[in-house]
């Protein structure tokens, strides 16, 4: 078991001759990834990583029966390349173009809202089921199939959680980064709902940071619908106000979106929370060992 | 990216918003001149700086005479303004915007901007104009008005209507509300904006709809469709060291402290000051090299961090994920030789490479401290920091 993805998923890669795509799609293949093939406007009947290349999503779908897609597509061509993906029917689409237009992206959000379509990121590093399928930009080599879920809104605080899970021997279910982007595809609490119901994930980590009120929807909805031992990091305690911290979306504004709201917000739904990124794994061990986290209605 | 003032006017005229009679001056005697051409008295010279909350200190000047004018201009050239959103050093101003006075009846609020939580563009307004919107949630927070818009459906007539009916305009205000309204949705789209505020947008005493201050924002990551506003870009109002950062494709944000760090990713370089701060310490700054990290711009940060005279410590905490660690290291290894770094440097490497860039950096013979793990890294920044001189 796993969410979103596993060794069946018939991934491809929109951009997939350019160098990130290129770069990315190597490793994928060489962690075991079921890379189906890619997408580059043009190249189409040609084969590259000895895979073939297609025109367009909808020729790969209907070819190799696509149903994932990784998108390198440059940022100012990124929107048109999810809405395509979502346009031929990828079930899931992992966008980790970093620098999209948010106003893109709101009217991508739109388009895709009520669709079959789910979205990840964009400026996310992807989805990895350890073992077996690896849809990002992640290392693979830190990852261990194992039971903890993990969510998180950065890149390299994903591969902190990561590695000290698999070095307390716990490793993952799946791990899923749903982006540094204001507006973005998937969010905590979509991923929470997946890995509650995994029989897989016996407890969850969840990495944000500051910034609007993902973290306090989050507390929220798992106060109401997740048994499941969540241990919680928020990054940015330090971050002063108004600045925007690297991630677009990662800034505090007007007094809303600080660290401290949003660690109030999900020790009241009974989350276990640390100070240091450093005992995200020591803190899931040990939430684990104490079992279900008991469901606190209002 | 933020606009200035007469720059955001410019803008609004351009896409039709009615803004007051006003003129461009960088020295006394153009403000002079250019009240000579704008109807008054009263005229308003008001301070050009990328900062709100002018008007309390002092950067907005009502005159009466042309030698008011003259006064209020050399006042304010040449000086810097401190306001509560400048930081104590303040903005130096360059220019300043003289405007003809206008009859206020009322001053209203309007902006454009992201809702985050329902990922729509929202106009947000209120009756209750003239503060500034975090005073305005606090005092009236019944008075705030909002509207989210639906990407595919557009603005709606009723919607700019229930706003208009909210902010108590009649007559025939309420269309001229609904022609502002669409001009600055277009405008914001148009122009890849992230936020439009007009506060105060006023209503003459001839009833008359006014934009009588104007902000922009210029979303970063469309910039580089934008090449007009990037044009109007004011390196003048940006800190020094961002600006060289941003020049180098690194993301840098100045703090107060004294331990300087250089992180990849945005997440871990916020976590990476957290857990300074949390062992006693204090972060100098934000930096993030990016997930492409080169040992070149490892250089350019080393010697970015290090030109902050405050710095009594470099912690580097890599993750490498695409970044291999090794090339950090040889980035590191050449830029403690090449900028010849004063200060206790200590070196969390971890991920991919991460034996090979351990191997690199003890063959150096520099005096680099290593760090076992995040906590160690911190922990050992703090301790030398306290114990560090610079030279």
């Amino acid at each position: 078991m796993s969410i979103l993805v596993d060794r069946k998923s018939r991934v491809i890669c929109q951009g997939f001759t350019g160098k990130q795509g290129t770069f990315h799609s190597e490793q994928a293949i060489a962690y075991g990834t079921n890379l189906v093939g890619g997408v580059t406007p043009g190249r189409g009947g040609s084969r590259h990583l000895d895979r073939p290349v297609f025109d367009t999503v909808h020729d790969a779908v209907a070819k190799a029966q696509a149903d994932v897609s990784m998108i390198y597509v440059p940022a100012p061509y990124a929107a048109d390349a999810v809405l395509e993906a979502a346009d031929a029917g990828i079930r899931l689409i992992v966008c980790i173009t970093e620098g999209i237009p948010v106003n893109d992206m709101v009217r991508v959000k739109a388009a895709l809202a009520g669709g079959k379509s789910r979205l990840v990121g964009p400026n996310c590093p992807g989805v990895i089921t350890p073992g077996e399928c690896k849809v990002g930009i992640m290392p693979g080599f830190i990852h261990k199939p194992g039971r903890v879920g993990i969510i998180s809104r950065s890149g390299t605080l994903t591969y902190e959680a990561v590695f000290q899970t698999t070095n307390l021997g716990l490793g993952q279910s799946s791990c899923v980064g749903i982006g540094g982007d204001p507006v973005r595809g998937m969010n905590f609490i979509d991923v929470l709902a997946l890995f509650e119901r995994d029989a897989k994930t016996a407890g969850i980590i969840l990495v944000g940071e500051i910034g609007g009120s993902d973290e306090d929807n989050a507390a929220e909805y798992i106060r109401r619908h997740v048994a499941k031992p969540i241990v919680a990091y928020i990054a940015g305690v330090t971050a002063p106000a108004g600045k925007r911290m690297g991630h677009a979306g990662a800034v505090i504004a007007g007094g809303k979106g600080t660290a401290a709201d949003k660690y109030a917000a999900l020790e009241d739904a009974g989350v276990r929370t640390v100070r240091s990124p450093a005992e995200l794994g020591s803190a899931m061990k040990k939430a684990l060992a104490a079992g279900r986290r008991r469901k606190k209605k209002r | 990216m933020n606009l200035h003032e007469y720059q955001s006017k410019r803008v609004f005229s351009d896409y039709g918003v009615p803004v007051p009679a006003g003129k461009l001056a960088a020295s006394e005697r153009d403000a002079v001149a250019a009240a000579r051409e704008l109807p008054g008295p009263p005229w308003v010279v008001k301070a050009q700086v990328h900062a709100g909350g002018r008007g309390k200190a002092g950067g907005v000047k009502l005159c009466r005479s042309h030698t008011e004018v003259g006064k209020a201009a050399a006042a304010m050239l040449g000086e810097r303004l401190v306001t509560p959103q400048t930081g104590s050093a303040g903005l130096p101003i360059n220019l300043v915007y003289v405007e003809s006075g206008s009859a206020i009846e009322r001053e209203l609020y309007l902006s454009l901007l992201l809702n985050r939580e329902r990922s729509r563009i929202a106009f947000i307004a209120s009756a209750a104009g003239g503060m500034n919107i975090e005073e305005m949630a606090v005092a009236a927070p019944d008075r705030i008005l909002r509207i989210d818009i639906d990407p595919a459906a557009g603005l709606q007539s009723y919607q700019c209507r229930r706003l208009a009916f909210g902010l108590g305009l009649q007559g025939g205000q309420l269309a001229e509300f609904e022609r502002i309204a669409r001009a600055v949705y277009r405008l914001y789209l148009e122009r890849d904006l992230a936020l439009i505020e007009i506060n105060p947008l006023i209503v003459t005493k001839e009833g008359k709809l006014v934009a009588l201050d104007a902000k922009i924002n210029v979303e970063a990551n469309a910039l580089f469709r934008q090449p007009d506003l990037v044009a109007l870009r004011d390196p003048s109002q940006e800190d020094p060291m961002e600006r060289e950062a941003s020049a180098h494709e690194l993301n840098y944000v100045s703090l107060d402290g004294d331990i300087a760090c250089m992180v990849n990713g945005a997440g871990l370089a916020m976590a990476t000051m957290d857990l300074i701060k949390l062992h006693g310490g204090e972060p100098a700054n934000f930096l993030d090299v990016g997930g492409t990290a080169t040992a070149e711009r490892v250089t350019a940060a080393f010697r970015l961090i290090l030109s902050n005279e405050r710095v009594r410590a470099v912690l580097v905490n890599i993750f490498g994920g695409i970044v291999r660690c090794d090339v950090i290291a040889e980035g590191i290894v050449q830029a403690v030789r090449e900028v010849g770094v004063s200060v206790p440097v200590i070196v969390r490497l971890e991920g991919t490479n991460a034996d090979k860039a351990r191997k690199i950096l003890a063959a150096s013979k520099l005096a680099i401290t290593a760090a076992k793990d995040l906590t160690d890294a911190a922990t050992k920044a703090v301790k030398l920091a306290g114990g560090g001189t610079r030279r």
